[in-house]
């Protein structure tokens, strides 16, 4: 029978189907971060239980990591109780191991969806799971990623094994050549203002068609990186010959022999051409502009050169209170242009938009100009310490210290504002993460969702503004 | 997890309806890295005088002397009796840590708020669910005797009073019945599938070498 890729994913792991349907599903990579390991390892502990396999363990410190200091040490992390979680990560890493851990201040830190792939320590084929939803990025390699609970982090940890049921299968296709300055952000933002934040719950997305054949790794990683935003646990895209291209020589990447097997096995990964789908929304890609969100969910969304939403004009009295209630939050007019909004804050960074090609498409926006007097803070988090580096070596910090950047350590930083990167009340931001719930940035901060260009046009400009017009 | 059979308990009791979880443990505990070690700030807000906040000296804090669990009466308590929808509010599961790391093994309640009481068998605590009448009558046993003493047996599904004068029947599902009994986790049942799990990963391991390295 034609299978999906997610039904290939799903049926070469299951180890053991009840006859509900419960299945015990085995984990090749599990990741791992300070945050969501630590009652996890304790129970363990307390368990008496060992890692099954820690070989299967990729570790960082990234979600209450600083992003300036780092010369003081450990001393930087002033927070106490985020210092502690730091050092208990160092800790269970001595006790229980892992195949690589990179700590805090190491070169090879970094954000945790981001070191994994760039190390090759995620592959085509592998299920992939991590104590933190934004799993689903890995699914750019032909991998079925998602996130998991603190009790299923040690249900891994000790048993290698998931405990799930099978979701149901979902299409996006995105059709066509994107439009000159139309990135995957702008399209992952672009399918949630179509189907929804609970447009693919219960599902596995998968993301096709030419458009999507035609992003980079970067922007496949972006765009699974949003497929829980859009309400699925999973998304992924098919493996090609670009996912082949990007893992070449990579640390943790088969190599000589193996290479050619692991290949020859990749290229399986796809849908079968006649495979059902129990869902498939289909867009068209020319159609589709830079993106900016204008309320408290992803799905509250529109183009550049649109204006926000009135109330008036919604029929269904639960959305007119939703948009309402967002407006108020974010201190919004109905009908206001996107691009008179004006901004405070510009942060470029997060799992969704931190490595490199985000870097460069910021920098060619930004290069000899200025930010605009208004915007009182631009900052530049890059995904990983590797990013970083490279980065330096292209020059780009240059490009972003001279127009007024702040040029950071990588991290999570201000995606969620477990360190002292935060908005204050009231703040506006421009930000290429992915959530913009109220209080995401900072109690009371005012977060708006776009591409790392985007980000980068509207702090020259003070304002959001098109970045296709060259403003 | 640890089993639960029979259990031969002090208890005590809580006057009081829709306790939720911020109340069991408050959110500023929370932070912590661990599991245990909750048990001193269990109901901390109430049980002290002072606000606590985590890293504090708890014996040195000023306690309330009318909370219940600060009376001698109820030291060694290990059933906890409560009123109805008991465990409302977040989904915390620091609420069933902080009663186990304090000594409770059971509670017994008219209801329960539901995501607490999936909590409580997750992790070894067992939930009793008794009629709003039988809680009462328990109610007025504790305020009248001193010490007195409750007797739960999992296997035969009842609560008795230590001279068997009185027993009431609780229902349980027999799922849970049976891994609290021989004290499985989600971990010890999967681990009955261990040698199915080696020998699923032995073949992966042939088929993609790779993914072992
Ligand atoms: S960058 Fe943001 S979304 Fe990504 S892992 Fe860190 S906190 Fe989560």
């Amino acid at each position: 029978m034609a299978q999906t890729l997610y039904d290939k994913l799903w049926n070469s792991h299951v180890v053991h189907v009840d006859a509900d349907g419960t299945a015990l599903l085995y984990v090749d990579r599990h990741l791992v971060h300070e945050v969501t390991s630590p009652q996890a390892y304790d129970g363990l502990k307390l368990a008496g239980r060992k890692p099954w396999r820690a070989g299967s363990v990729v570790a960082t410190a990234d979600h209450n990591t600083p992003t300036t200091g780092w010369e003081q040490g450990i001393d930087g992390i002033r927070d106490p109780i985020a210092r502690l979680q730091v050092e208990t990560l160092d800790k269970n890493m001595r006790e229980f191991g892992a195949k690589v851990y990179f700590p805090f201040l190491d070169r090879r830190q970094g954000i945790v969806h981001v070191i994994g792939p760039e190390n090759g320590a995620t592959l085509p084929g592998m299920t992939v799971v991590c104590g933190d939803s934004h799993t689903s990025t890995h699914g750019a390699f032909g991998c079925l990623a998602h996130g998991i609970g603190t009790s299923e982090v040690e249900h891994v940890l000790a048993t290698q094994c998931l405990i799930t049921k099978k979701m149901k299968n979902m299409r996006v296709l995105v059709e066509g050549p994107l439009a000159r300055g139309v990135t995957a952000k702008d399209v992952a933002l672009a399918i949630i203002g179509r189907i929804g934040t609970a447009g693919g719950t219960g599902c596995a997305i998968e993301f096709a068609g030419s458009a999507i054949r035609s992003l980079s790794m970067e922007g496949r990683m972006t765009l699974c990186n949003m497929a829980i935003e859009a309400g699925a646990r999973a998304g992924m895209v098919a493996v090609d010959e670009t996912t082949s291209q990007y893992l070449r020589g990579r640390p943790f990447s088969p190599a000589g022999p193996e290479w050619d097997q692991a290949v020859a096995y990749w290229s399986m990964l796809r849908s079968d051409p006649d495979a059902k789908f129990e869902r498939e929304v289909t867009l068209e890609a020319r159609a589709i502009k830079p993106q900016v969100t204008w309320g408290t969910s992803p799905e509250m969304v529109v183009p550049v050169d649109e204006t926000v939403p009135d109330p008036d004009n919604e029929k269904d009295a639960v959305k007119r209170e939703g948009i309402e209630r967002a407006l108020v939050y974010m201190g919004l007019k109905p009908r206001t242009r996107i691009s008179d909004i004006r901004l405070d804050k510009v942060f470029i960074g997060s799992c969704t938009n931190s490595r490199i090609e985000d870097l460069r498409s910021a920098a060619a926006v930004v290069k000899g100009r200025r930010v605009a007097r208004n915007v009182r803070l631009a900052m530049v988090v890059p995904g990983s310490g590797l990013v970083k580096a490279q980065a330096e070596q292209e020059g780009l910090d240059r490009i972003f210290i001279d127009a007024g950047f702040e040029w950071r350590e990588p991290g999570c930083s201000m995606c969620l504002a477990m360190n002292a990167d935060r908005l204050e009340p009231g703040e506006r931001c421009a930000s290429t993460s992915n959530r913009n719930f109220e209080g995401r940035q900072g109690d009371g901060g005012r977060t708006h969702l776009v591409s790392p260009a985007m980000a980068a046009a509207a702090a020259i400009a003070g304002h959001f503004v098109d970045v296709r017009s060259g403003f | 997890m640890q089993k639960f059979t029979r259990l031969d308990g002090l208890v005590a009791p809580l006057d009081r309806a829709n306790v939720d979880t911020d109340a069991i443990i408050p959110k500023q505990f929370l932070k912590s890295i661990k599991r245990t070690g909750f048990g001193p700030n269990l109901f901390d807000a109430w049980r002290y005088l002072d606000h606590g906040e985590p890293g504090m000296d708890n014996a040195r804090r000023p306690i309330n002397p009318d909370f219940f669990l600060n009376q001698a009466r109820y030291k060694g308590t290990e059933i906890f009796l409560a009123r109805k929808n008991f465990g409302c509010g977040s989904s915390r599961e620091h609420a069933p840590w902080a009663l186990i790391d304090y000594g409770f093994r059971c509670v017994i309640a008219p209801s329960f708020a539901d995501i607490f009481f999936g909590n409580c068998y997750k992790n070894g605590l067992l939930p009793v669910v008794l009629a709003e009448a039988e809680v009462d009558a328990l109610f007025y046993d504790c305020a009248s005797f001193p010490g007195f003493r409750l007797v739960v047996d999992l296997e035969q599904q009842s609560v008795s009073t230590t001279d068997g004068s009185r027993r009431y029947r609780f229902e349980v599902d027999p799922f849970r019945k049976h891994s609290l009994l021989n004290g499985l986790d989600e971990i010890a049942l999967t681990l009955q599938h261990a040698d199915e799990i080696r020998a699923f990963e032995a073949a992966r391991r042939e088929q993609f070498p790779w993914l072992f390295r």
